[in-house]
């Protein structure tokens, strides 16, 4: 059965992606939700929770208001809140029992709206998405409500937008940094990253950009509204080793023709099946594509994840089972992956371990390494 | 460092003095936060204490992370398995079967037959309808004679009957079977953490021929089914009353409550109760009673006047424990708690009476969010929450009443409280990691 997972564990899911993607703009994003929500995500999603404040919140949703429909409750302890911590804005979350009761979220983010005048919005969470959608509707969310027309449709010339940056994919050691030397030493200027370190205003002037780099596969949706509102295109992957030199090309060609790219698709054609890579898939495909330049050697990419067609290369697979991962992970010889796919290799695998916190949290981020450092 | 937010809330907005707060939930309920102090124990950690046994929990995966990923840091990712739901499950109708065929083929999969399994549904099954009974009774008859036993993580139901946790407390005694012979034994019930050894409880019944059965020492399965033959069910954390009272009544066994309590006339008549109850010889207590106020007094010597904050996650009754403190001299000046137990009703208000500027602060209330973390002059702490608000690393890092039970617990506290001043703690690693006195691999 493709929902049961007797040994490995369980990625993120959508509820903690949006709070991890919308998390330093300032915004407060409440989870309609009876309990654990958000202690799940503070305590296995959220490395900044601790020392950097974030107004997420949980509606700490009760049997008897679910059953009697009281949205009111919900809505004067929103409008209380926001009349307290004066947020940029305000996310409303929903989780499987809200779900299942058909909560009207559209009617009461206006009915908030109107009574706090701060802007609402509803993401159609449930709980059960991955991460990549949830981080990625956040980012679209900010793409799509936030982002303003550039001053006299004015473009920065070899300036560039970072998308996709949360800790779940590049944790809070020196990868972030390391990926923005990397840029600026291309000679590119950084508008804004989205969203680590950027504030929600240079979020807003990410129109005057003239590409994207879509950085992990969340990022993809907000590329995409970028594109089509102010026709920025957009390169996904990262500029890795031995693939940087074709990444950066592709980047010159995408702003030179207007057209966005997958730098990889260029490079993984035919992955050993015996060599497997369990990963982030934008990040998973960059990395192959350094091994596969570097060492002729191209691993399979596994993603756990459901991603957008344009983003899976020759060489990548999604897998959404442990039992169909069983099967490919049958045929390897080496693997690498997050520690805790460790119980579902074969006993004499080689296994090299690349925790990311999407998976395993925060057990290895001693242990995950700055991607341009360590290869 | 901590960074903030633009907007400052001030202590004076959200404390409320002794002399205005209403019982038993000073503050207004509202959106909640949670703080990252996290060393209370889940239902997780508890249901790990059942030795072999195997969790199961069927839920979206937001909620699946969050129960994997406790096991996962206490090196236990191989005694859990989840069964993730997808919208789908909500509206086709085969929710039983899925949970049914799920269980069926992680049970098939483990390389060894768990000794029992804690199969968890969720709030949303409670909203289904979903035939539960169907469900366990199918795969008791698919798995007999393995233990399957009810379980929920169900946080919807909490406001108005019990919680998981309670629940959780009765589900895993279900296991034990009636008609064993009884034998010269008491059980302790419910509790997470073992109580301190030299506890003159324990030691006394057990000098009285009395063998002590507790499940955070049951070392293999068959110890833990022992504990059928118990005359006695101790029950000394309040979260377990419930599951301590249907066992009593189920396996024909008296029931005591005895819980951790700082005032010494209640711990007096509670251990009289007990002796009388277990025909055995009265403890002289006298002894140890002025050993409680001499380690009292020494660390009163240590600390002096320094503030102290104290958090319901690390003792029960919070309110025994600050009115206990009051009267031998310290100086509380902060307790941190949403509600408290309503047996607590009689500290409350002798707090109020006698130390009406003492101040209450919730710990789930949205300002607490944004709420300066530093204090002009350092606390001692005692509880996680407490030492985080306070941003405190002197403090006593203890949840759940740390097994500190009697006048023996009383004495240790004295001394814990000694060390936390002396010994600076590092507050940020500690307190994150969950469920304290567990393995923790972060």
């Amino acid at each position: 059965m493709k929902q049961v997972n007797t040994f490995i564990s369980t990625y993120t899911a959508d509820v903690s992606a949006v709070c991890s993607a919308l998390y330093e703009m300032g915004g407060m994003i409440v989870i309609h939700d009876p309990s654990g929500c958000n202690s799940t995500y503070n305590t296995h999603d959220e490395p900044r929770w601790y020392e950097k404040d974030s107004l997420i919140f949980i509606s700490g949703l009760s049997e008897i208001d679910a059953i009697m429909g009281n949205d009111e409750k919900f809505i004067k302890d929103v409008v209380t809140a926001a009349k307290v911590c004066h947020p940029e804005f305000i996310v409303l979350l929903q989780s499987p029992v809200p779900l299942l009761m058909g909560t009207d979220f559209p009617a009461i983010v206006k009915q908030i709206e109107s009574e706090v005048n701060i802007p609402a919005y509803f993401i159609p969470t449930t709980g059960m998405n991955s991460y990549i959608w949830g981080a990625g509707e956040a980012f679209s969310l900010l793409a799509k409500e936030f982002v303003k027309e550039p001053d006299k449709g004015k473009k920065v010339k070899k300036c560039v937008n970072l998308l996709g940056i949360t800790p779940l994919d590049f944790s809070v050691n020196t990868t972030a940094d390391s990926l923005k030397k990397e840029v600026l030493g291309q000679g590119y200027a950084i508008q804004s990253n989205w969203a680590m370190g950027s504030s929600l205003r240079e979020i807003k002037e990410a129109a005057s950009a003239q590409v994207n780099l879509v950085a992990a596969a969340c990022g993809l949706k907000a590329a995409k509204v970028l594109e089509e509102r102010f026709g920025i295109p957009y390169v996904a992957g990262l500029p890795i080793g031995s693939f940087a030199p074709l990444f950066w090309q592709e980047t010159k060609r995408a702003i030179e023709e207007g057209r966005s790219c997958c730098p990889y698709h260029k490079v993984l054609q035919n992955p050993e099946e015996d060599f497997v890579f369990i990963g982030e898939p934008v990040i998973g495909q960059s990395i192959a594509s350094d091994l596969s330049l570097r060492l002729k050697k191209t691993p399979l990419i596994v993603t756990m994840q459901q991603i957008p067609d344009e983003l899976i290369s020759k060489g990548c697979r999604v897998i959404l089972s442990e039992e169909e991962l069983k099967e490919v992970l049958a045929k390897a010889h080496t693997v690498i992956a997050d520690p805790l796919f460790l119980p579902v290799c074969p006993e004499d695998v080689k296994f090299y371990s690349f925790p990311q916190e999407a998976c395993s949290g925060r057990i290895y981020r001693k242990d995950i390494p700055d991607l341009f450092l360590h290869r | 460092m901590l960074q903030k937010l633009q907007k400052i809330i001030s202590y004076e907005e959200v404390g409320i003095p002794a002399r205005e707060a209403g019982f038993p939930s000073p503050f207004k309920p509202g959106l909640e936060y949670n703080s990252p102090a996290h060393g209370t124990w889940n239902i997780v950690h508890t249901g790990m204490l059942i030795p072999g046994a195997h969790q199961i929990y069927v839920c979206a995966p937001n909620c699946a992370r969050g129960v994997a990923l406790t096991a996962a840091e206490m090196n236990e990712m191989d005694r859990l398995s989840t069964i993730s739901l997808e919208e789908a499950d909500f509206y086709n109708g085969q929710m039983e079967e899925k949970i049914i065929e799920g269980t069926t083929q992680i049970i098939n999969d483990l390389p060894v037959r768990p000794s029992a399994i804690l199969l968890f549904t969720v709030c949303v099954h409670h909203f289904m309808g979903t035939d539960l009974d169907y469900v366990y009774d199918t795969l008791r008859e698919r798995f007999s004679p393995l233990p399957i036993v009810n379980c929920f993580m169900d946080p919807i139901m909490q406001k108005g009957g019990l919680s998981p946790d309670q629940k959780l407390r009765i589900a895993m005694y279900t296991c034990l079977k009636a008609g064993e012979k009884k034998e010269k034994a008491i059980n302790i019930i419910g509790n997470d953490l073992k109580i301190i050894e030299d506890c003159e409880i324990l030691s006394h019944v057990k000098t009285e021929g009395y063998a002590i059965k507790d499940i955070t020492l049951c070392e293999n399965y068959e110890e833990y089914l022992s504990m059928a033959k118990s005359k006695v069910n101790i029950v000394s954390y309040p979260q377990a009353r419930p599951g301590g009272k249907l066992l009593s009544e189920r396996l024909f066994m008296r029931y005591v409550y005895f819980p951790q309590i700082f005032d010494y006339e209640k711990i007096e008549k509670q251990e009289q109760e007990l002796w009388k109850l277990l025909s055995i010889s009265p403890l002289d207590t006298a002894s140890l009673k002025r050993k409680c106020e001499d380690e009292l007094k020494e660390v009163l010597q240590v600390i002096g006047d320094t503030p102290l904050a104290l958090d319901a996650s690390a003792v029960p009754y919070i309110l025994s424990l600050a009115h206990f403190l009051l009267e031998h001299g310290f100086r509380v000046k902060r307790v941190y708690g949403d509600s408290f137990l309503p047996e607590e009703k009689e500290d409350f208000q002798w707090i109020g009476d006698h130390y009406p500027d003492l101040e209450f602060y919730p710990t789930m209330d949205i300002h607490m969010r944004t709420i300066p973390r530093m204090t002009k002059e350092p606390f001692l702490a005692i509880g996680q929450k407490a030492a985080y608000f306070t941003q405190t690393p002197y403090f006593v890092n203890i949840v759940e009443g740390g097994g500190l039970l009697g006048y023996q617990g009383i004495i240790h506290l004295a001394k814990l409280m000694a060390d936390a001043w002396n010994n600076k703690k590092d507050t940020k690693d500690l307190v994150i990691r969950k469920g304290l006195g567990c393995v923790s691999c972060i």
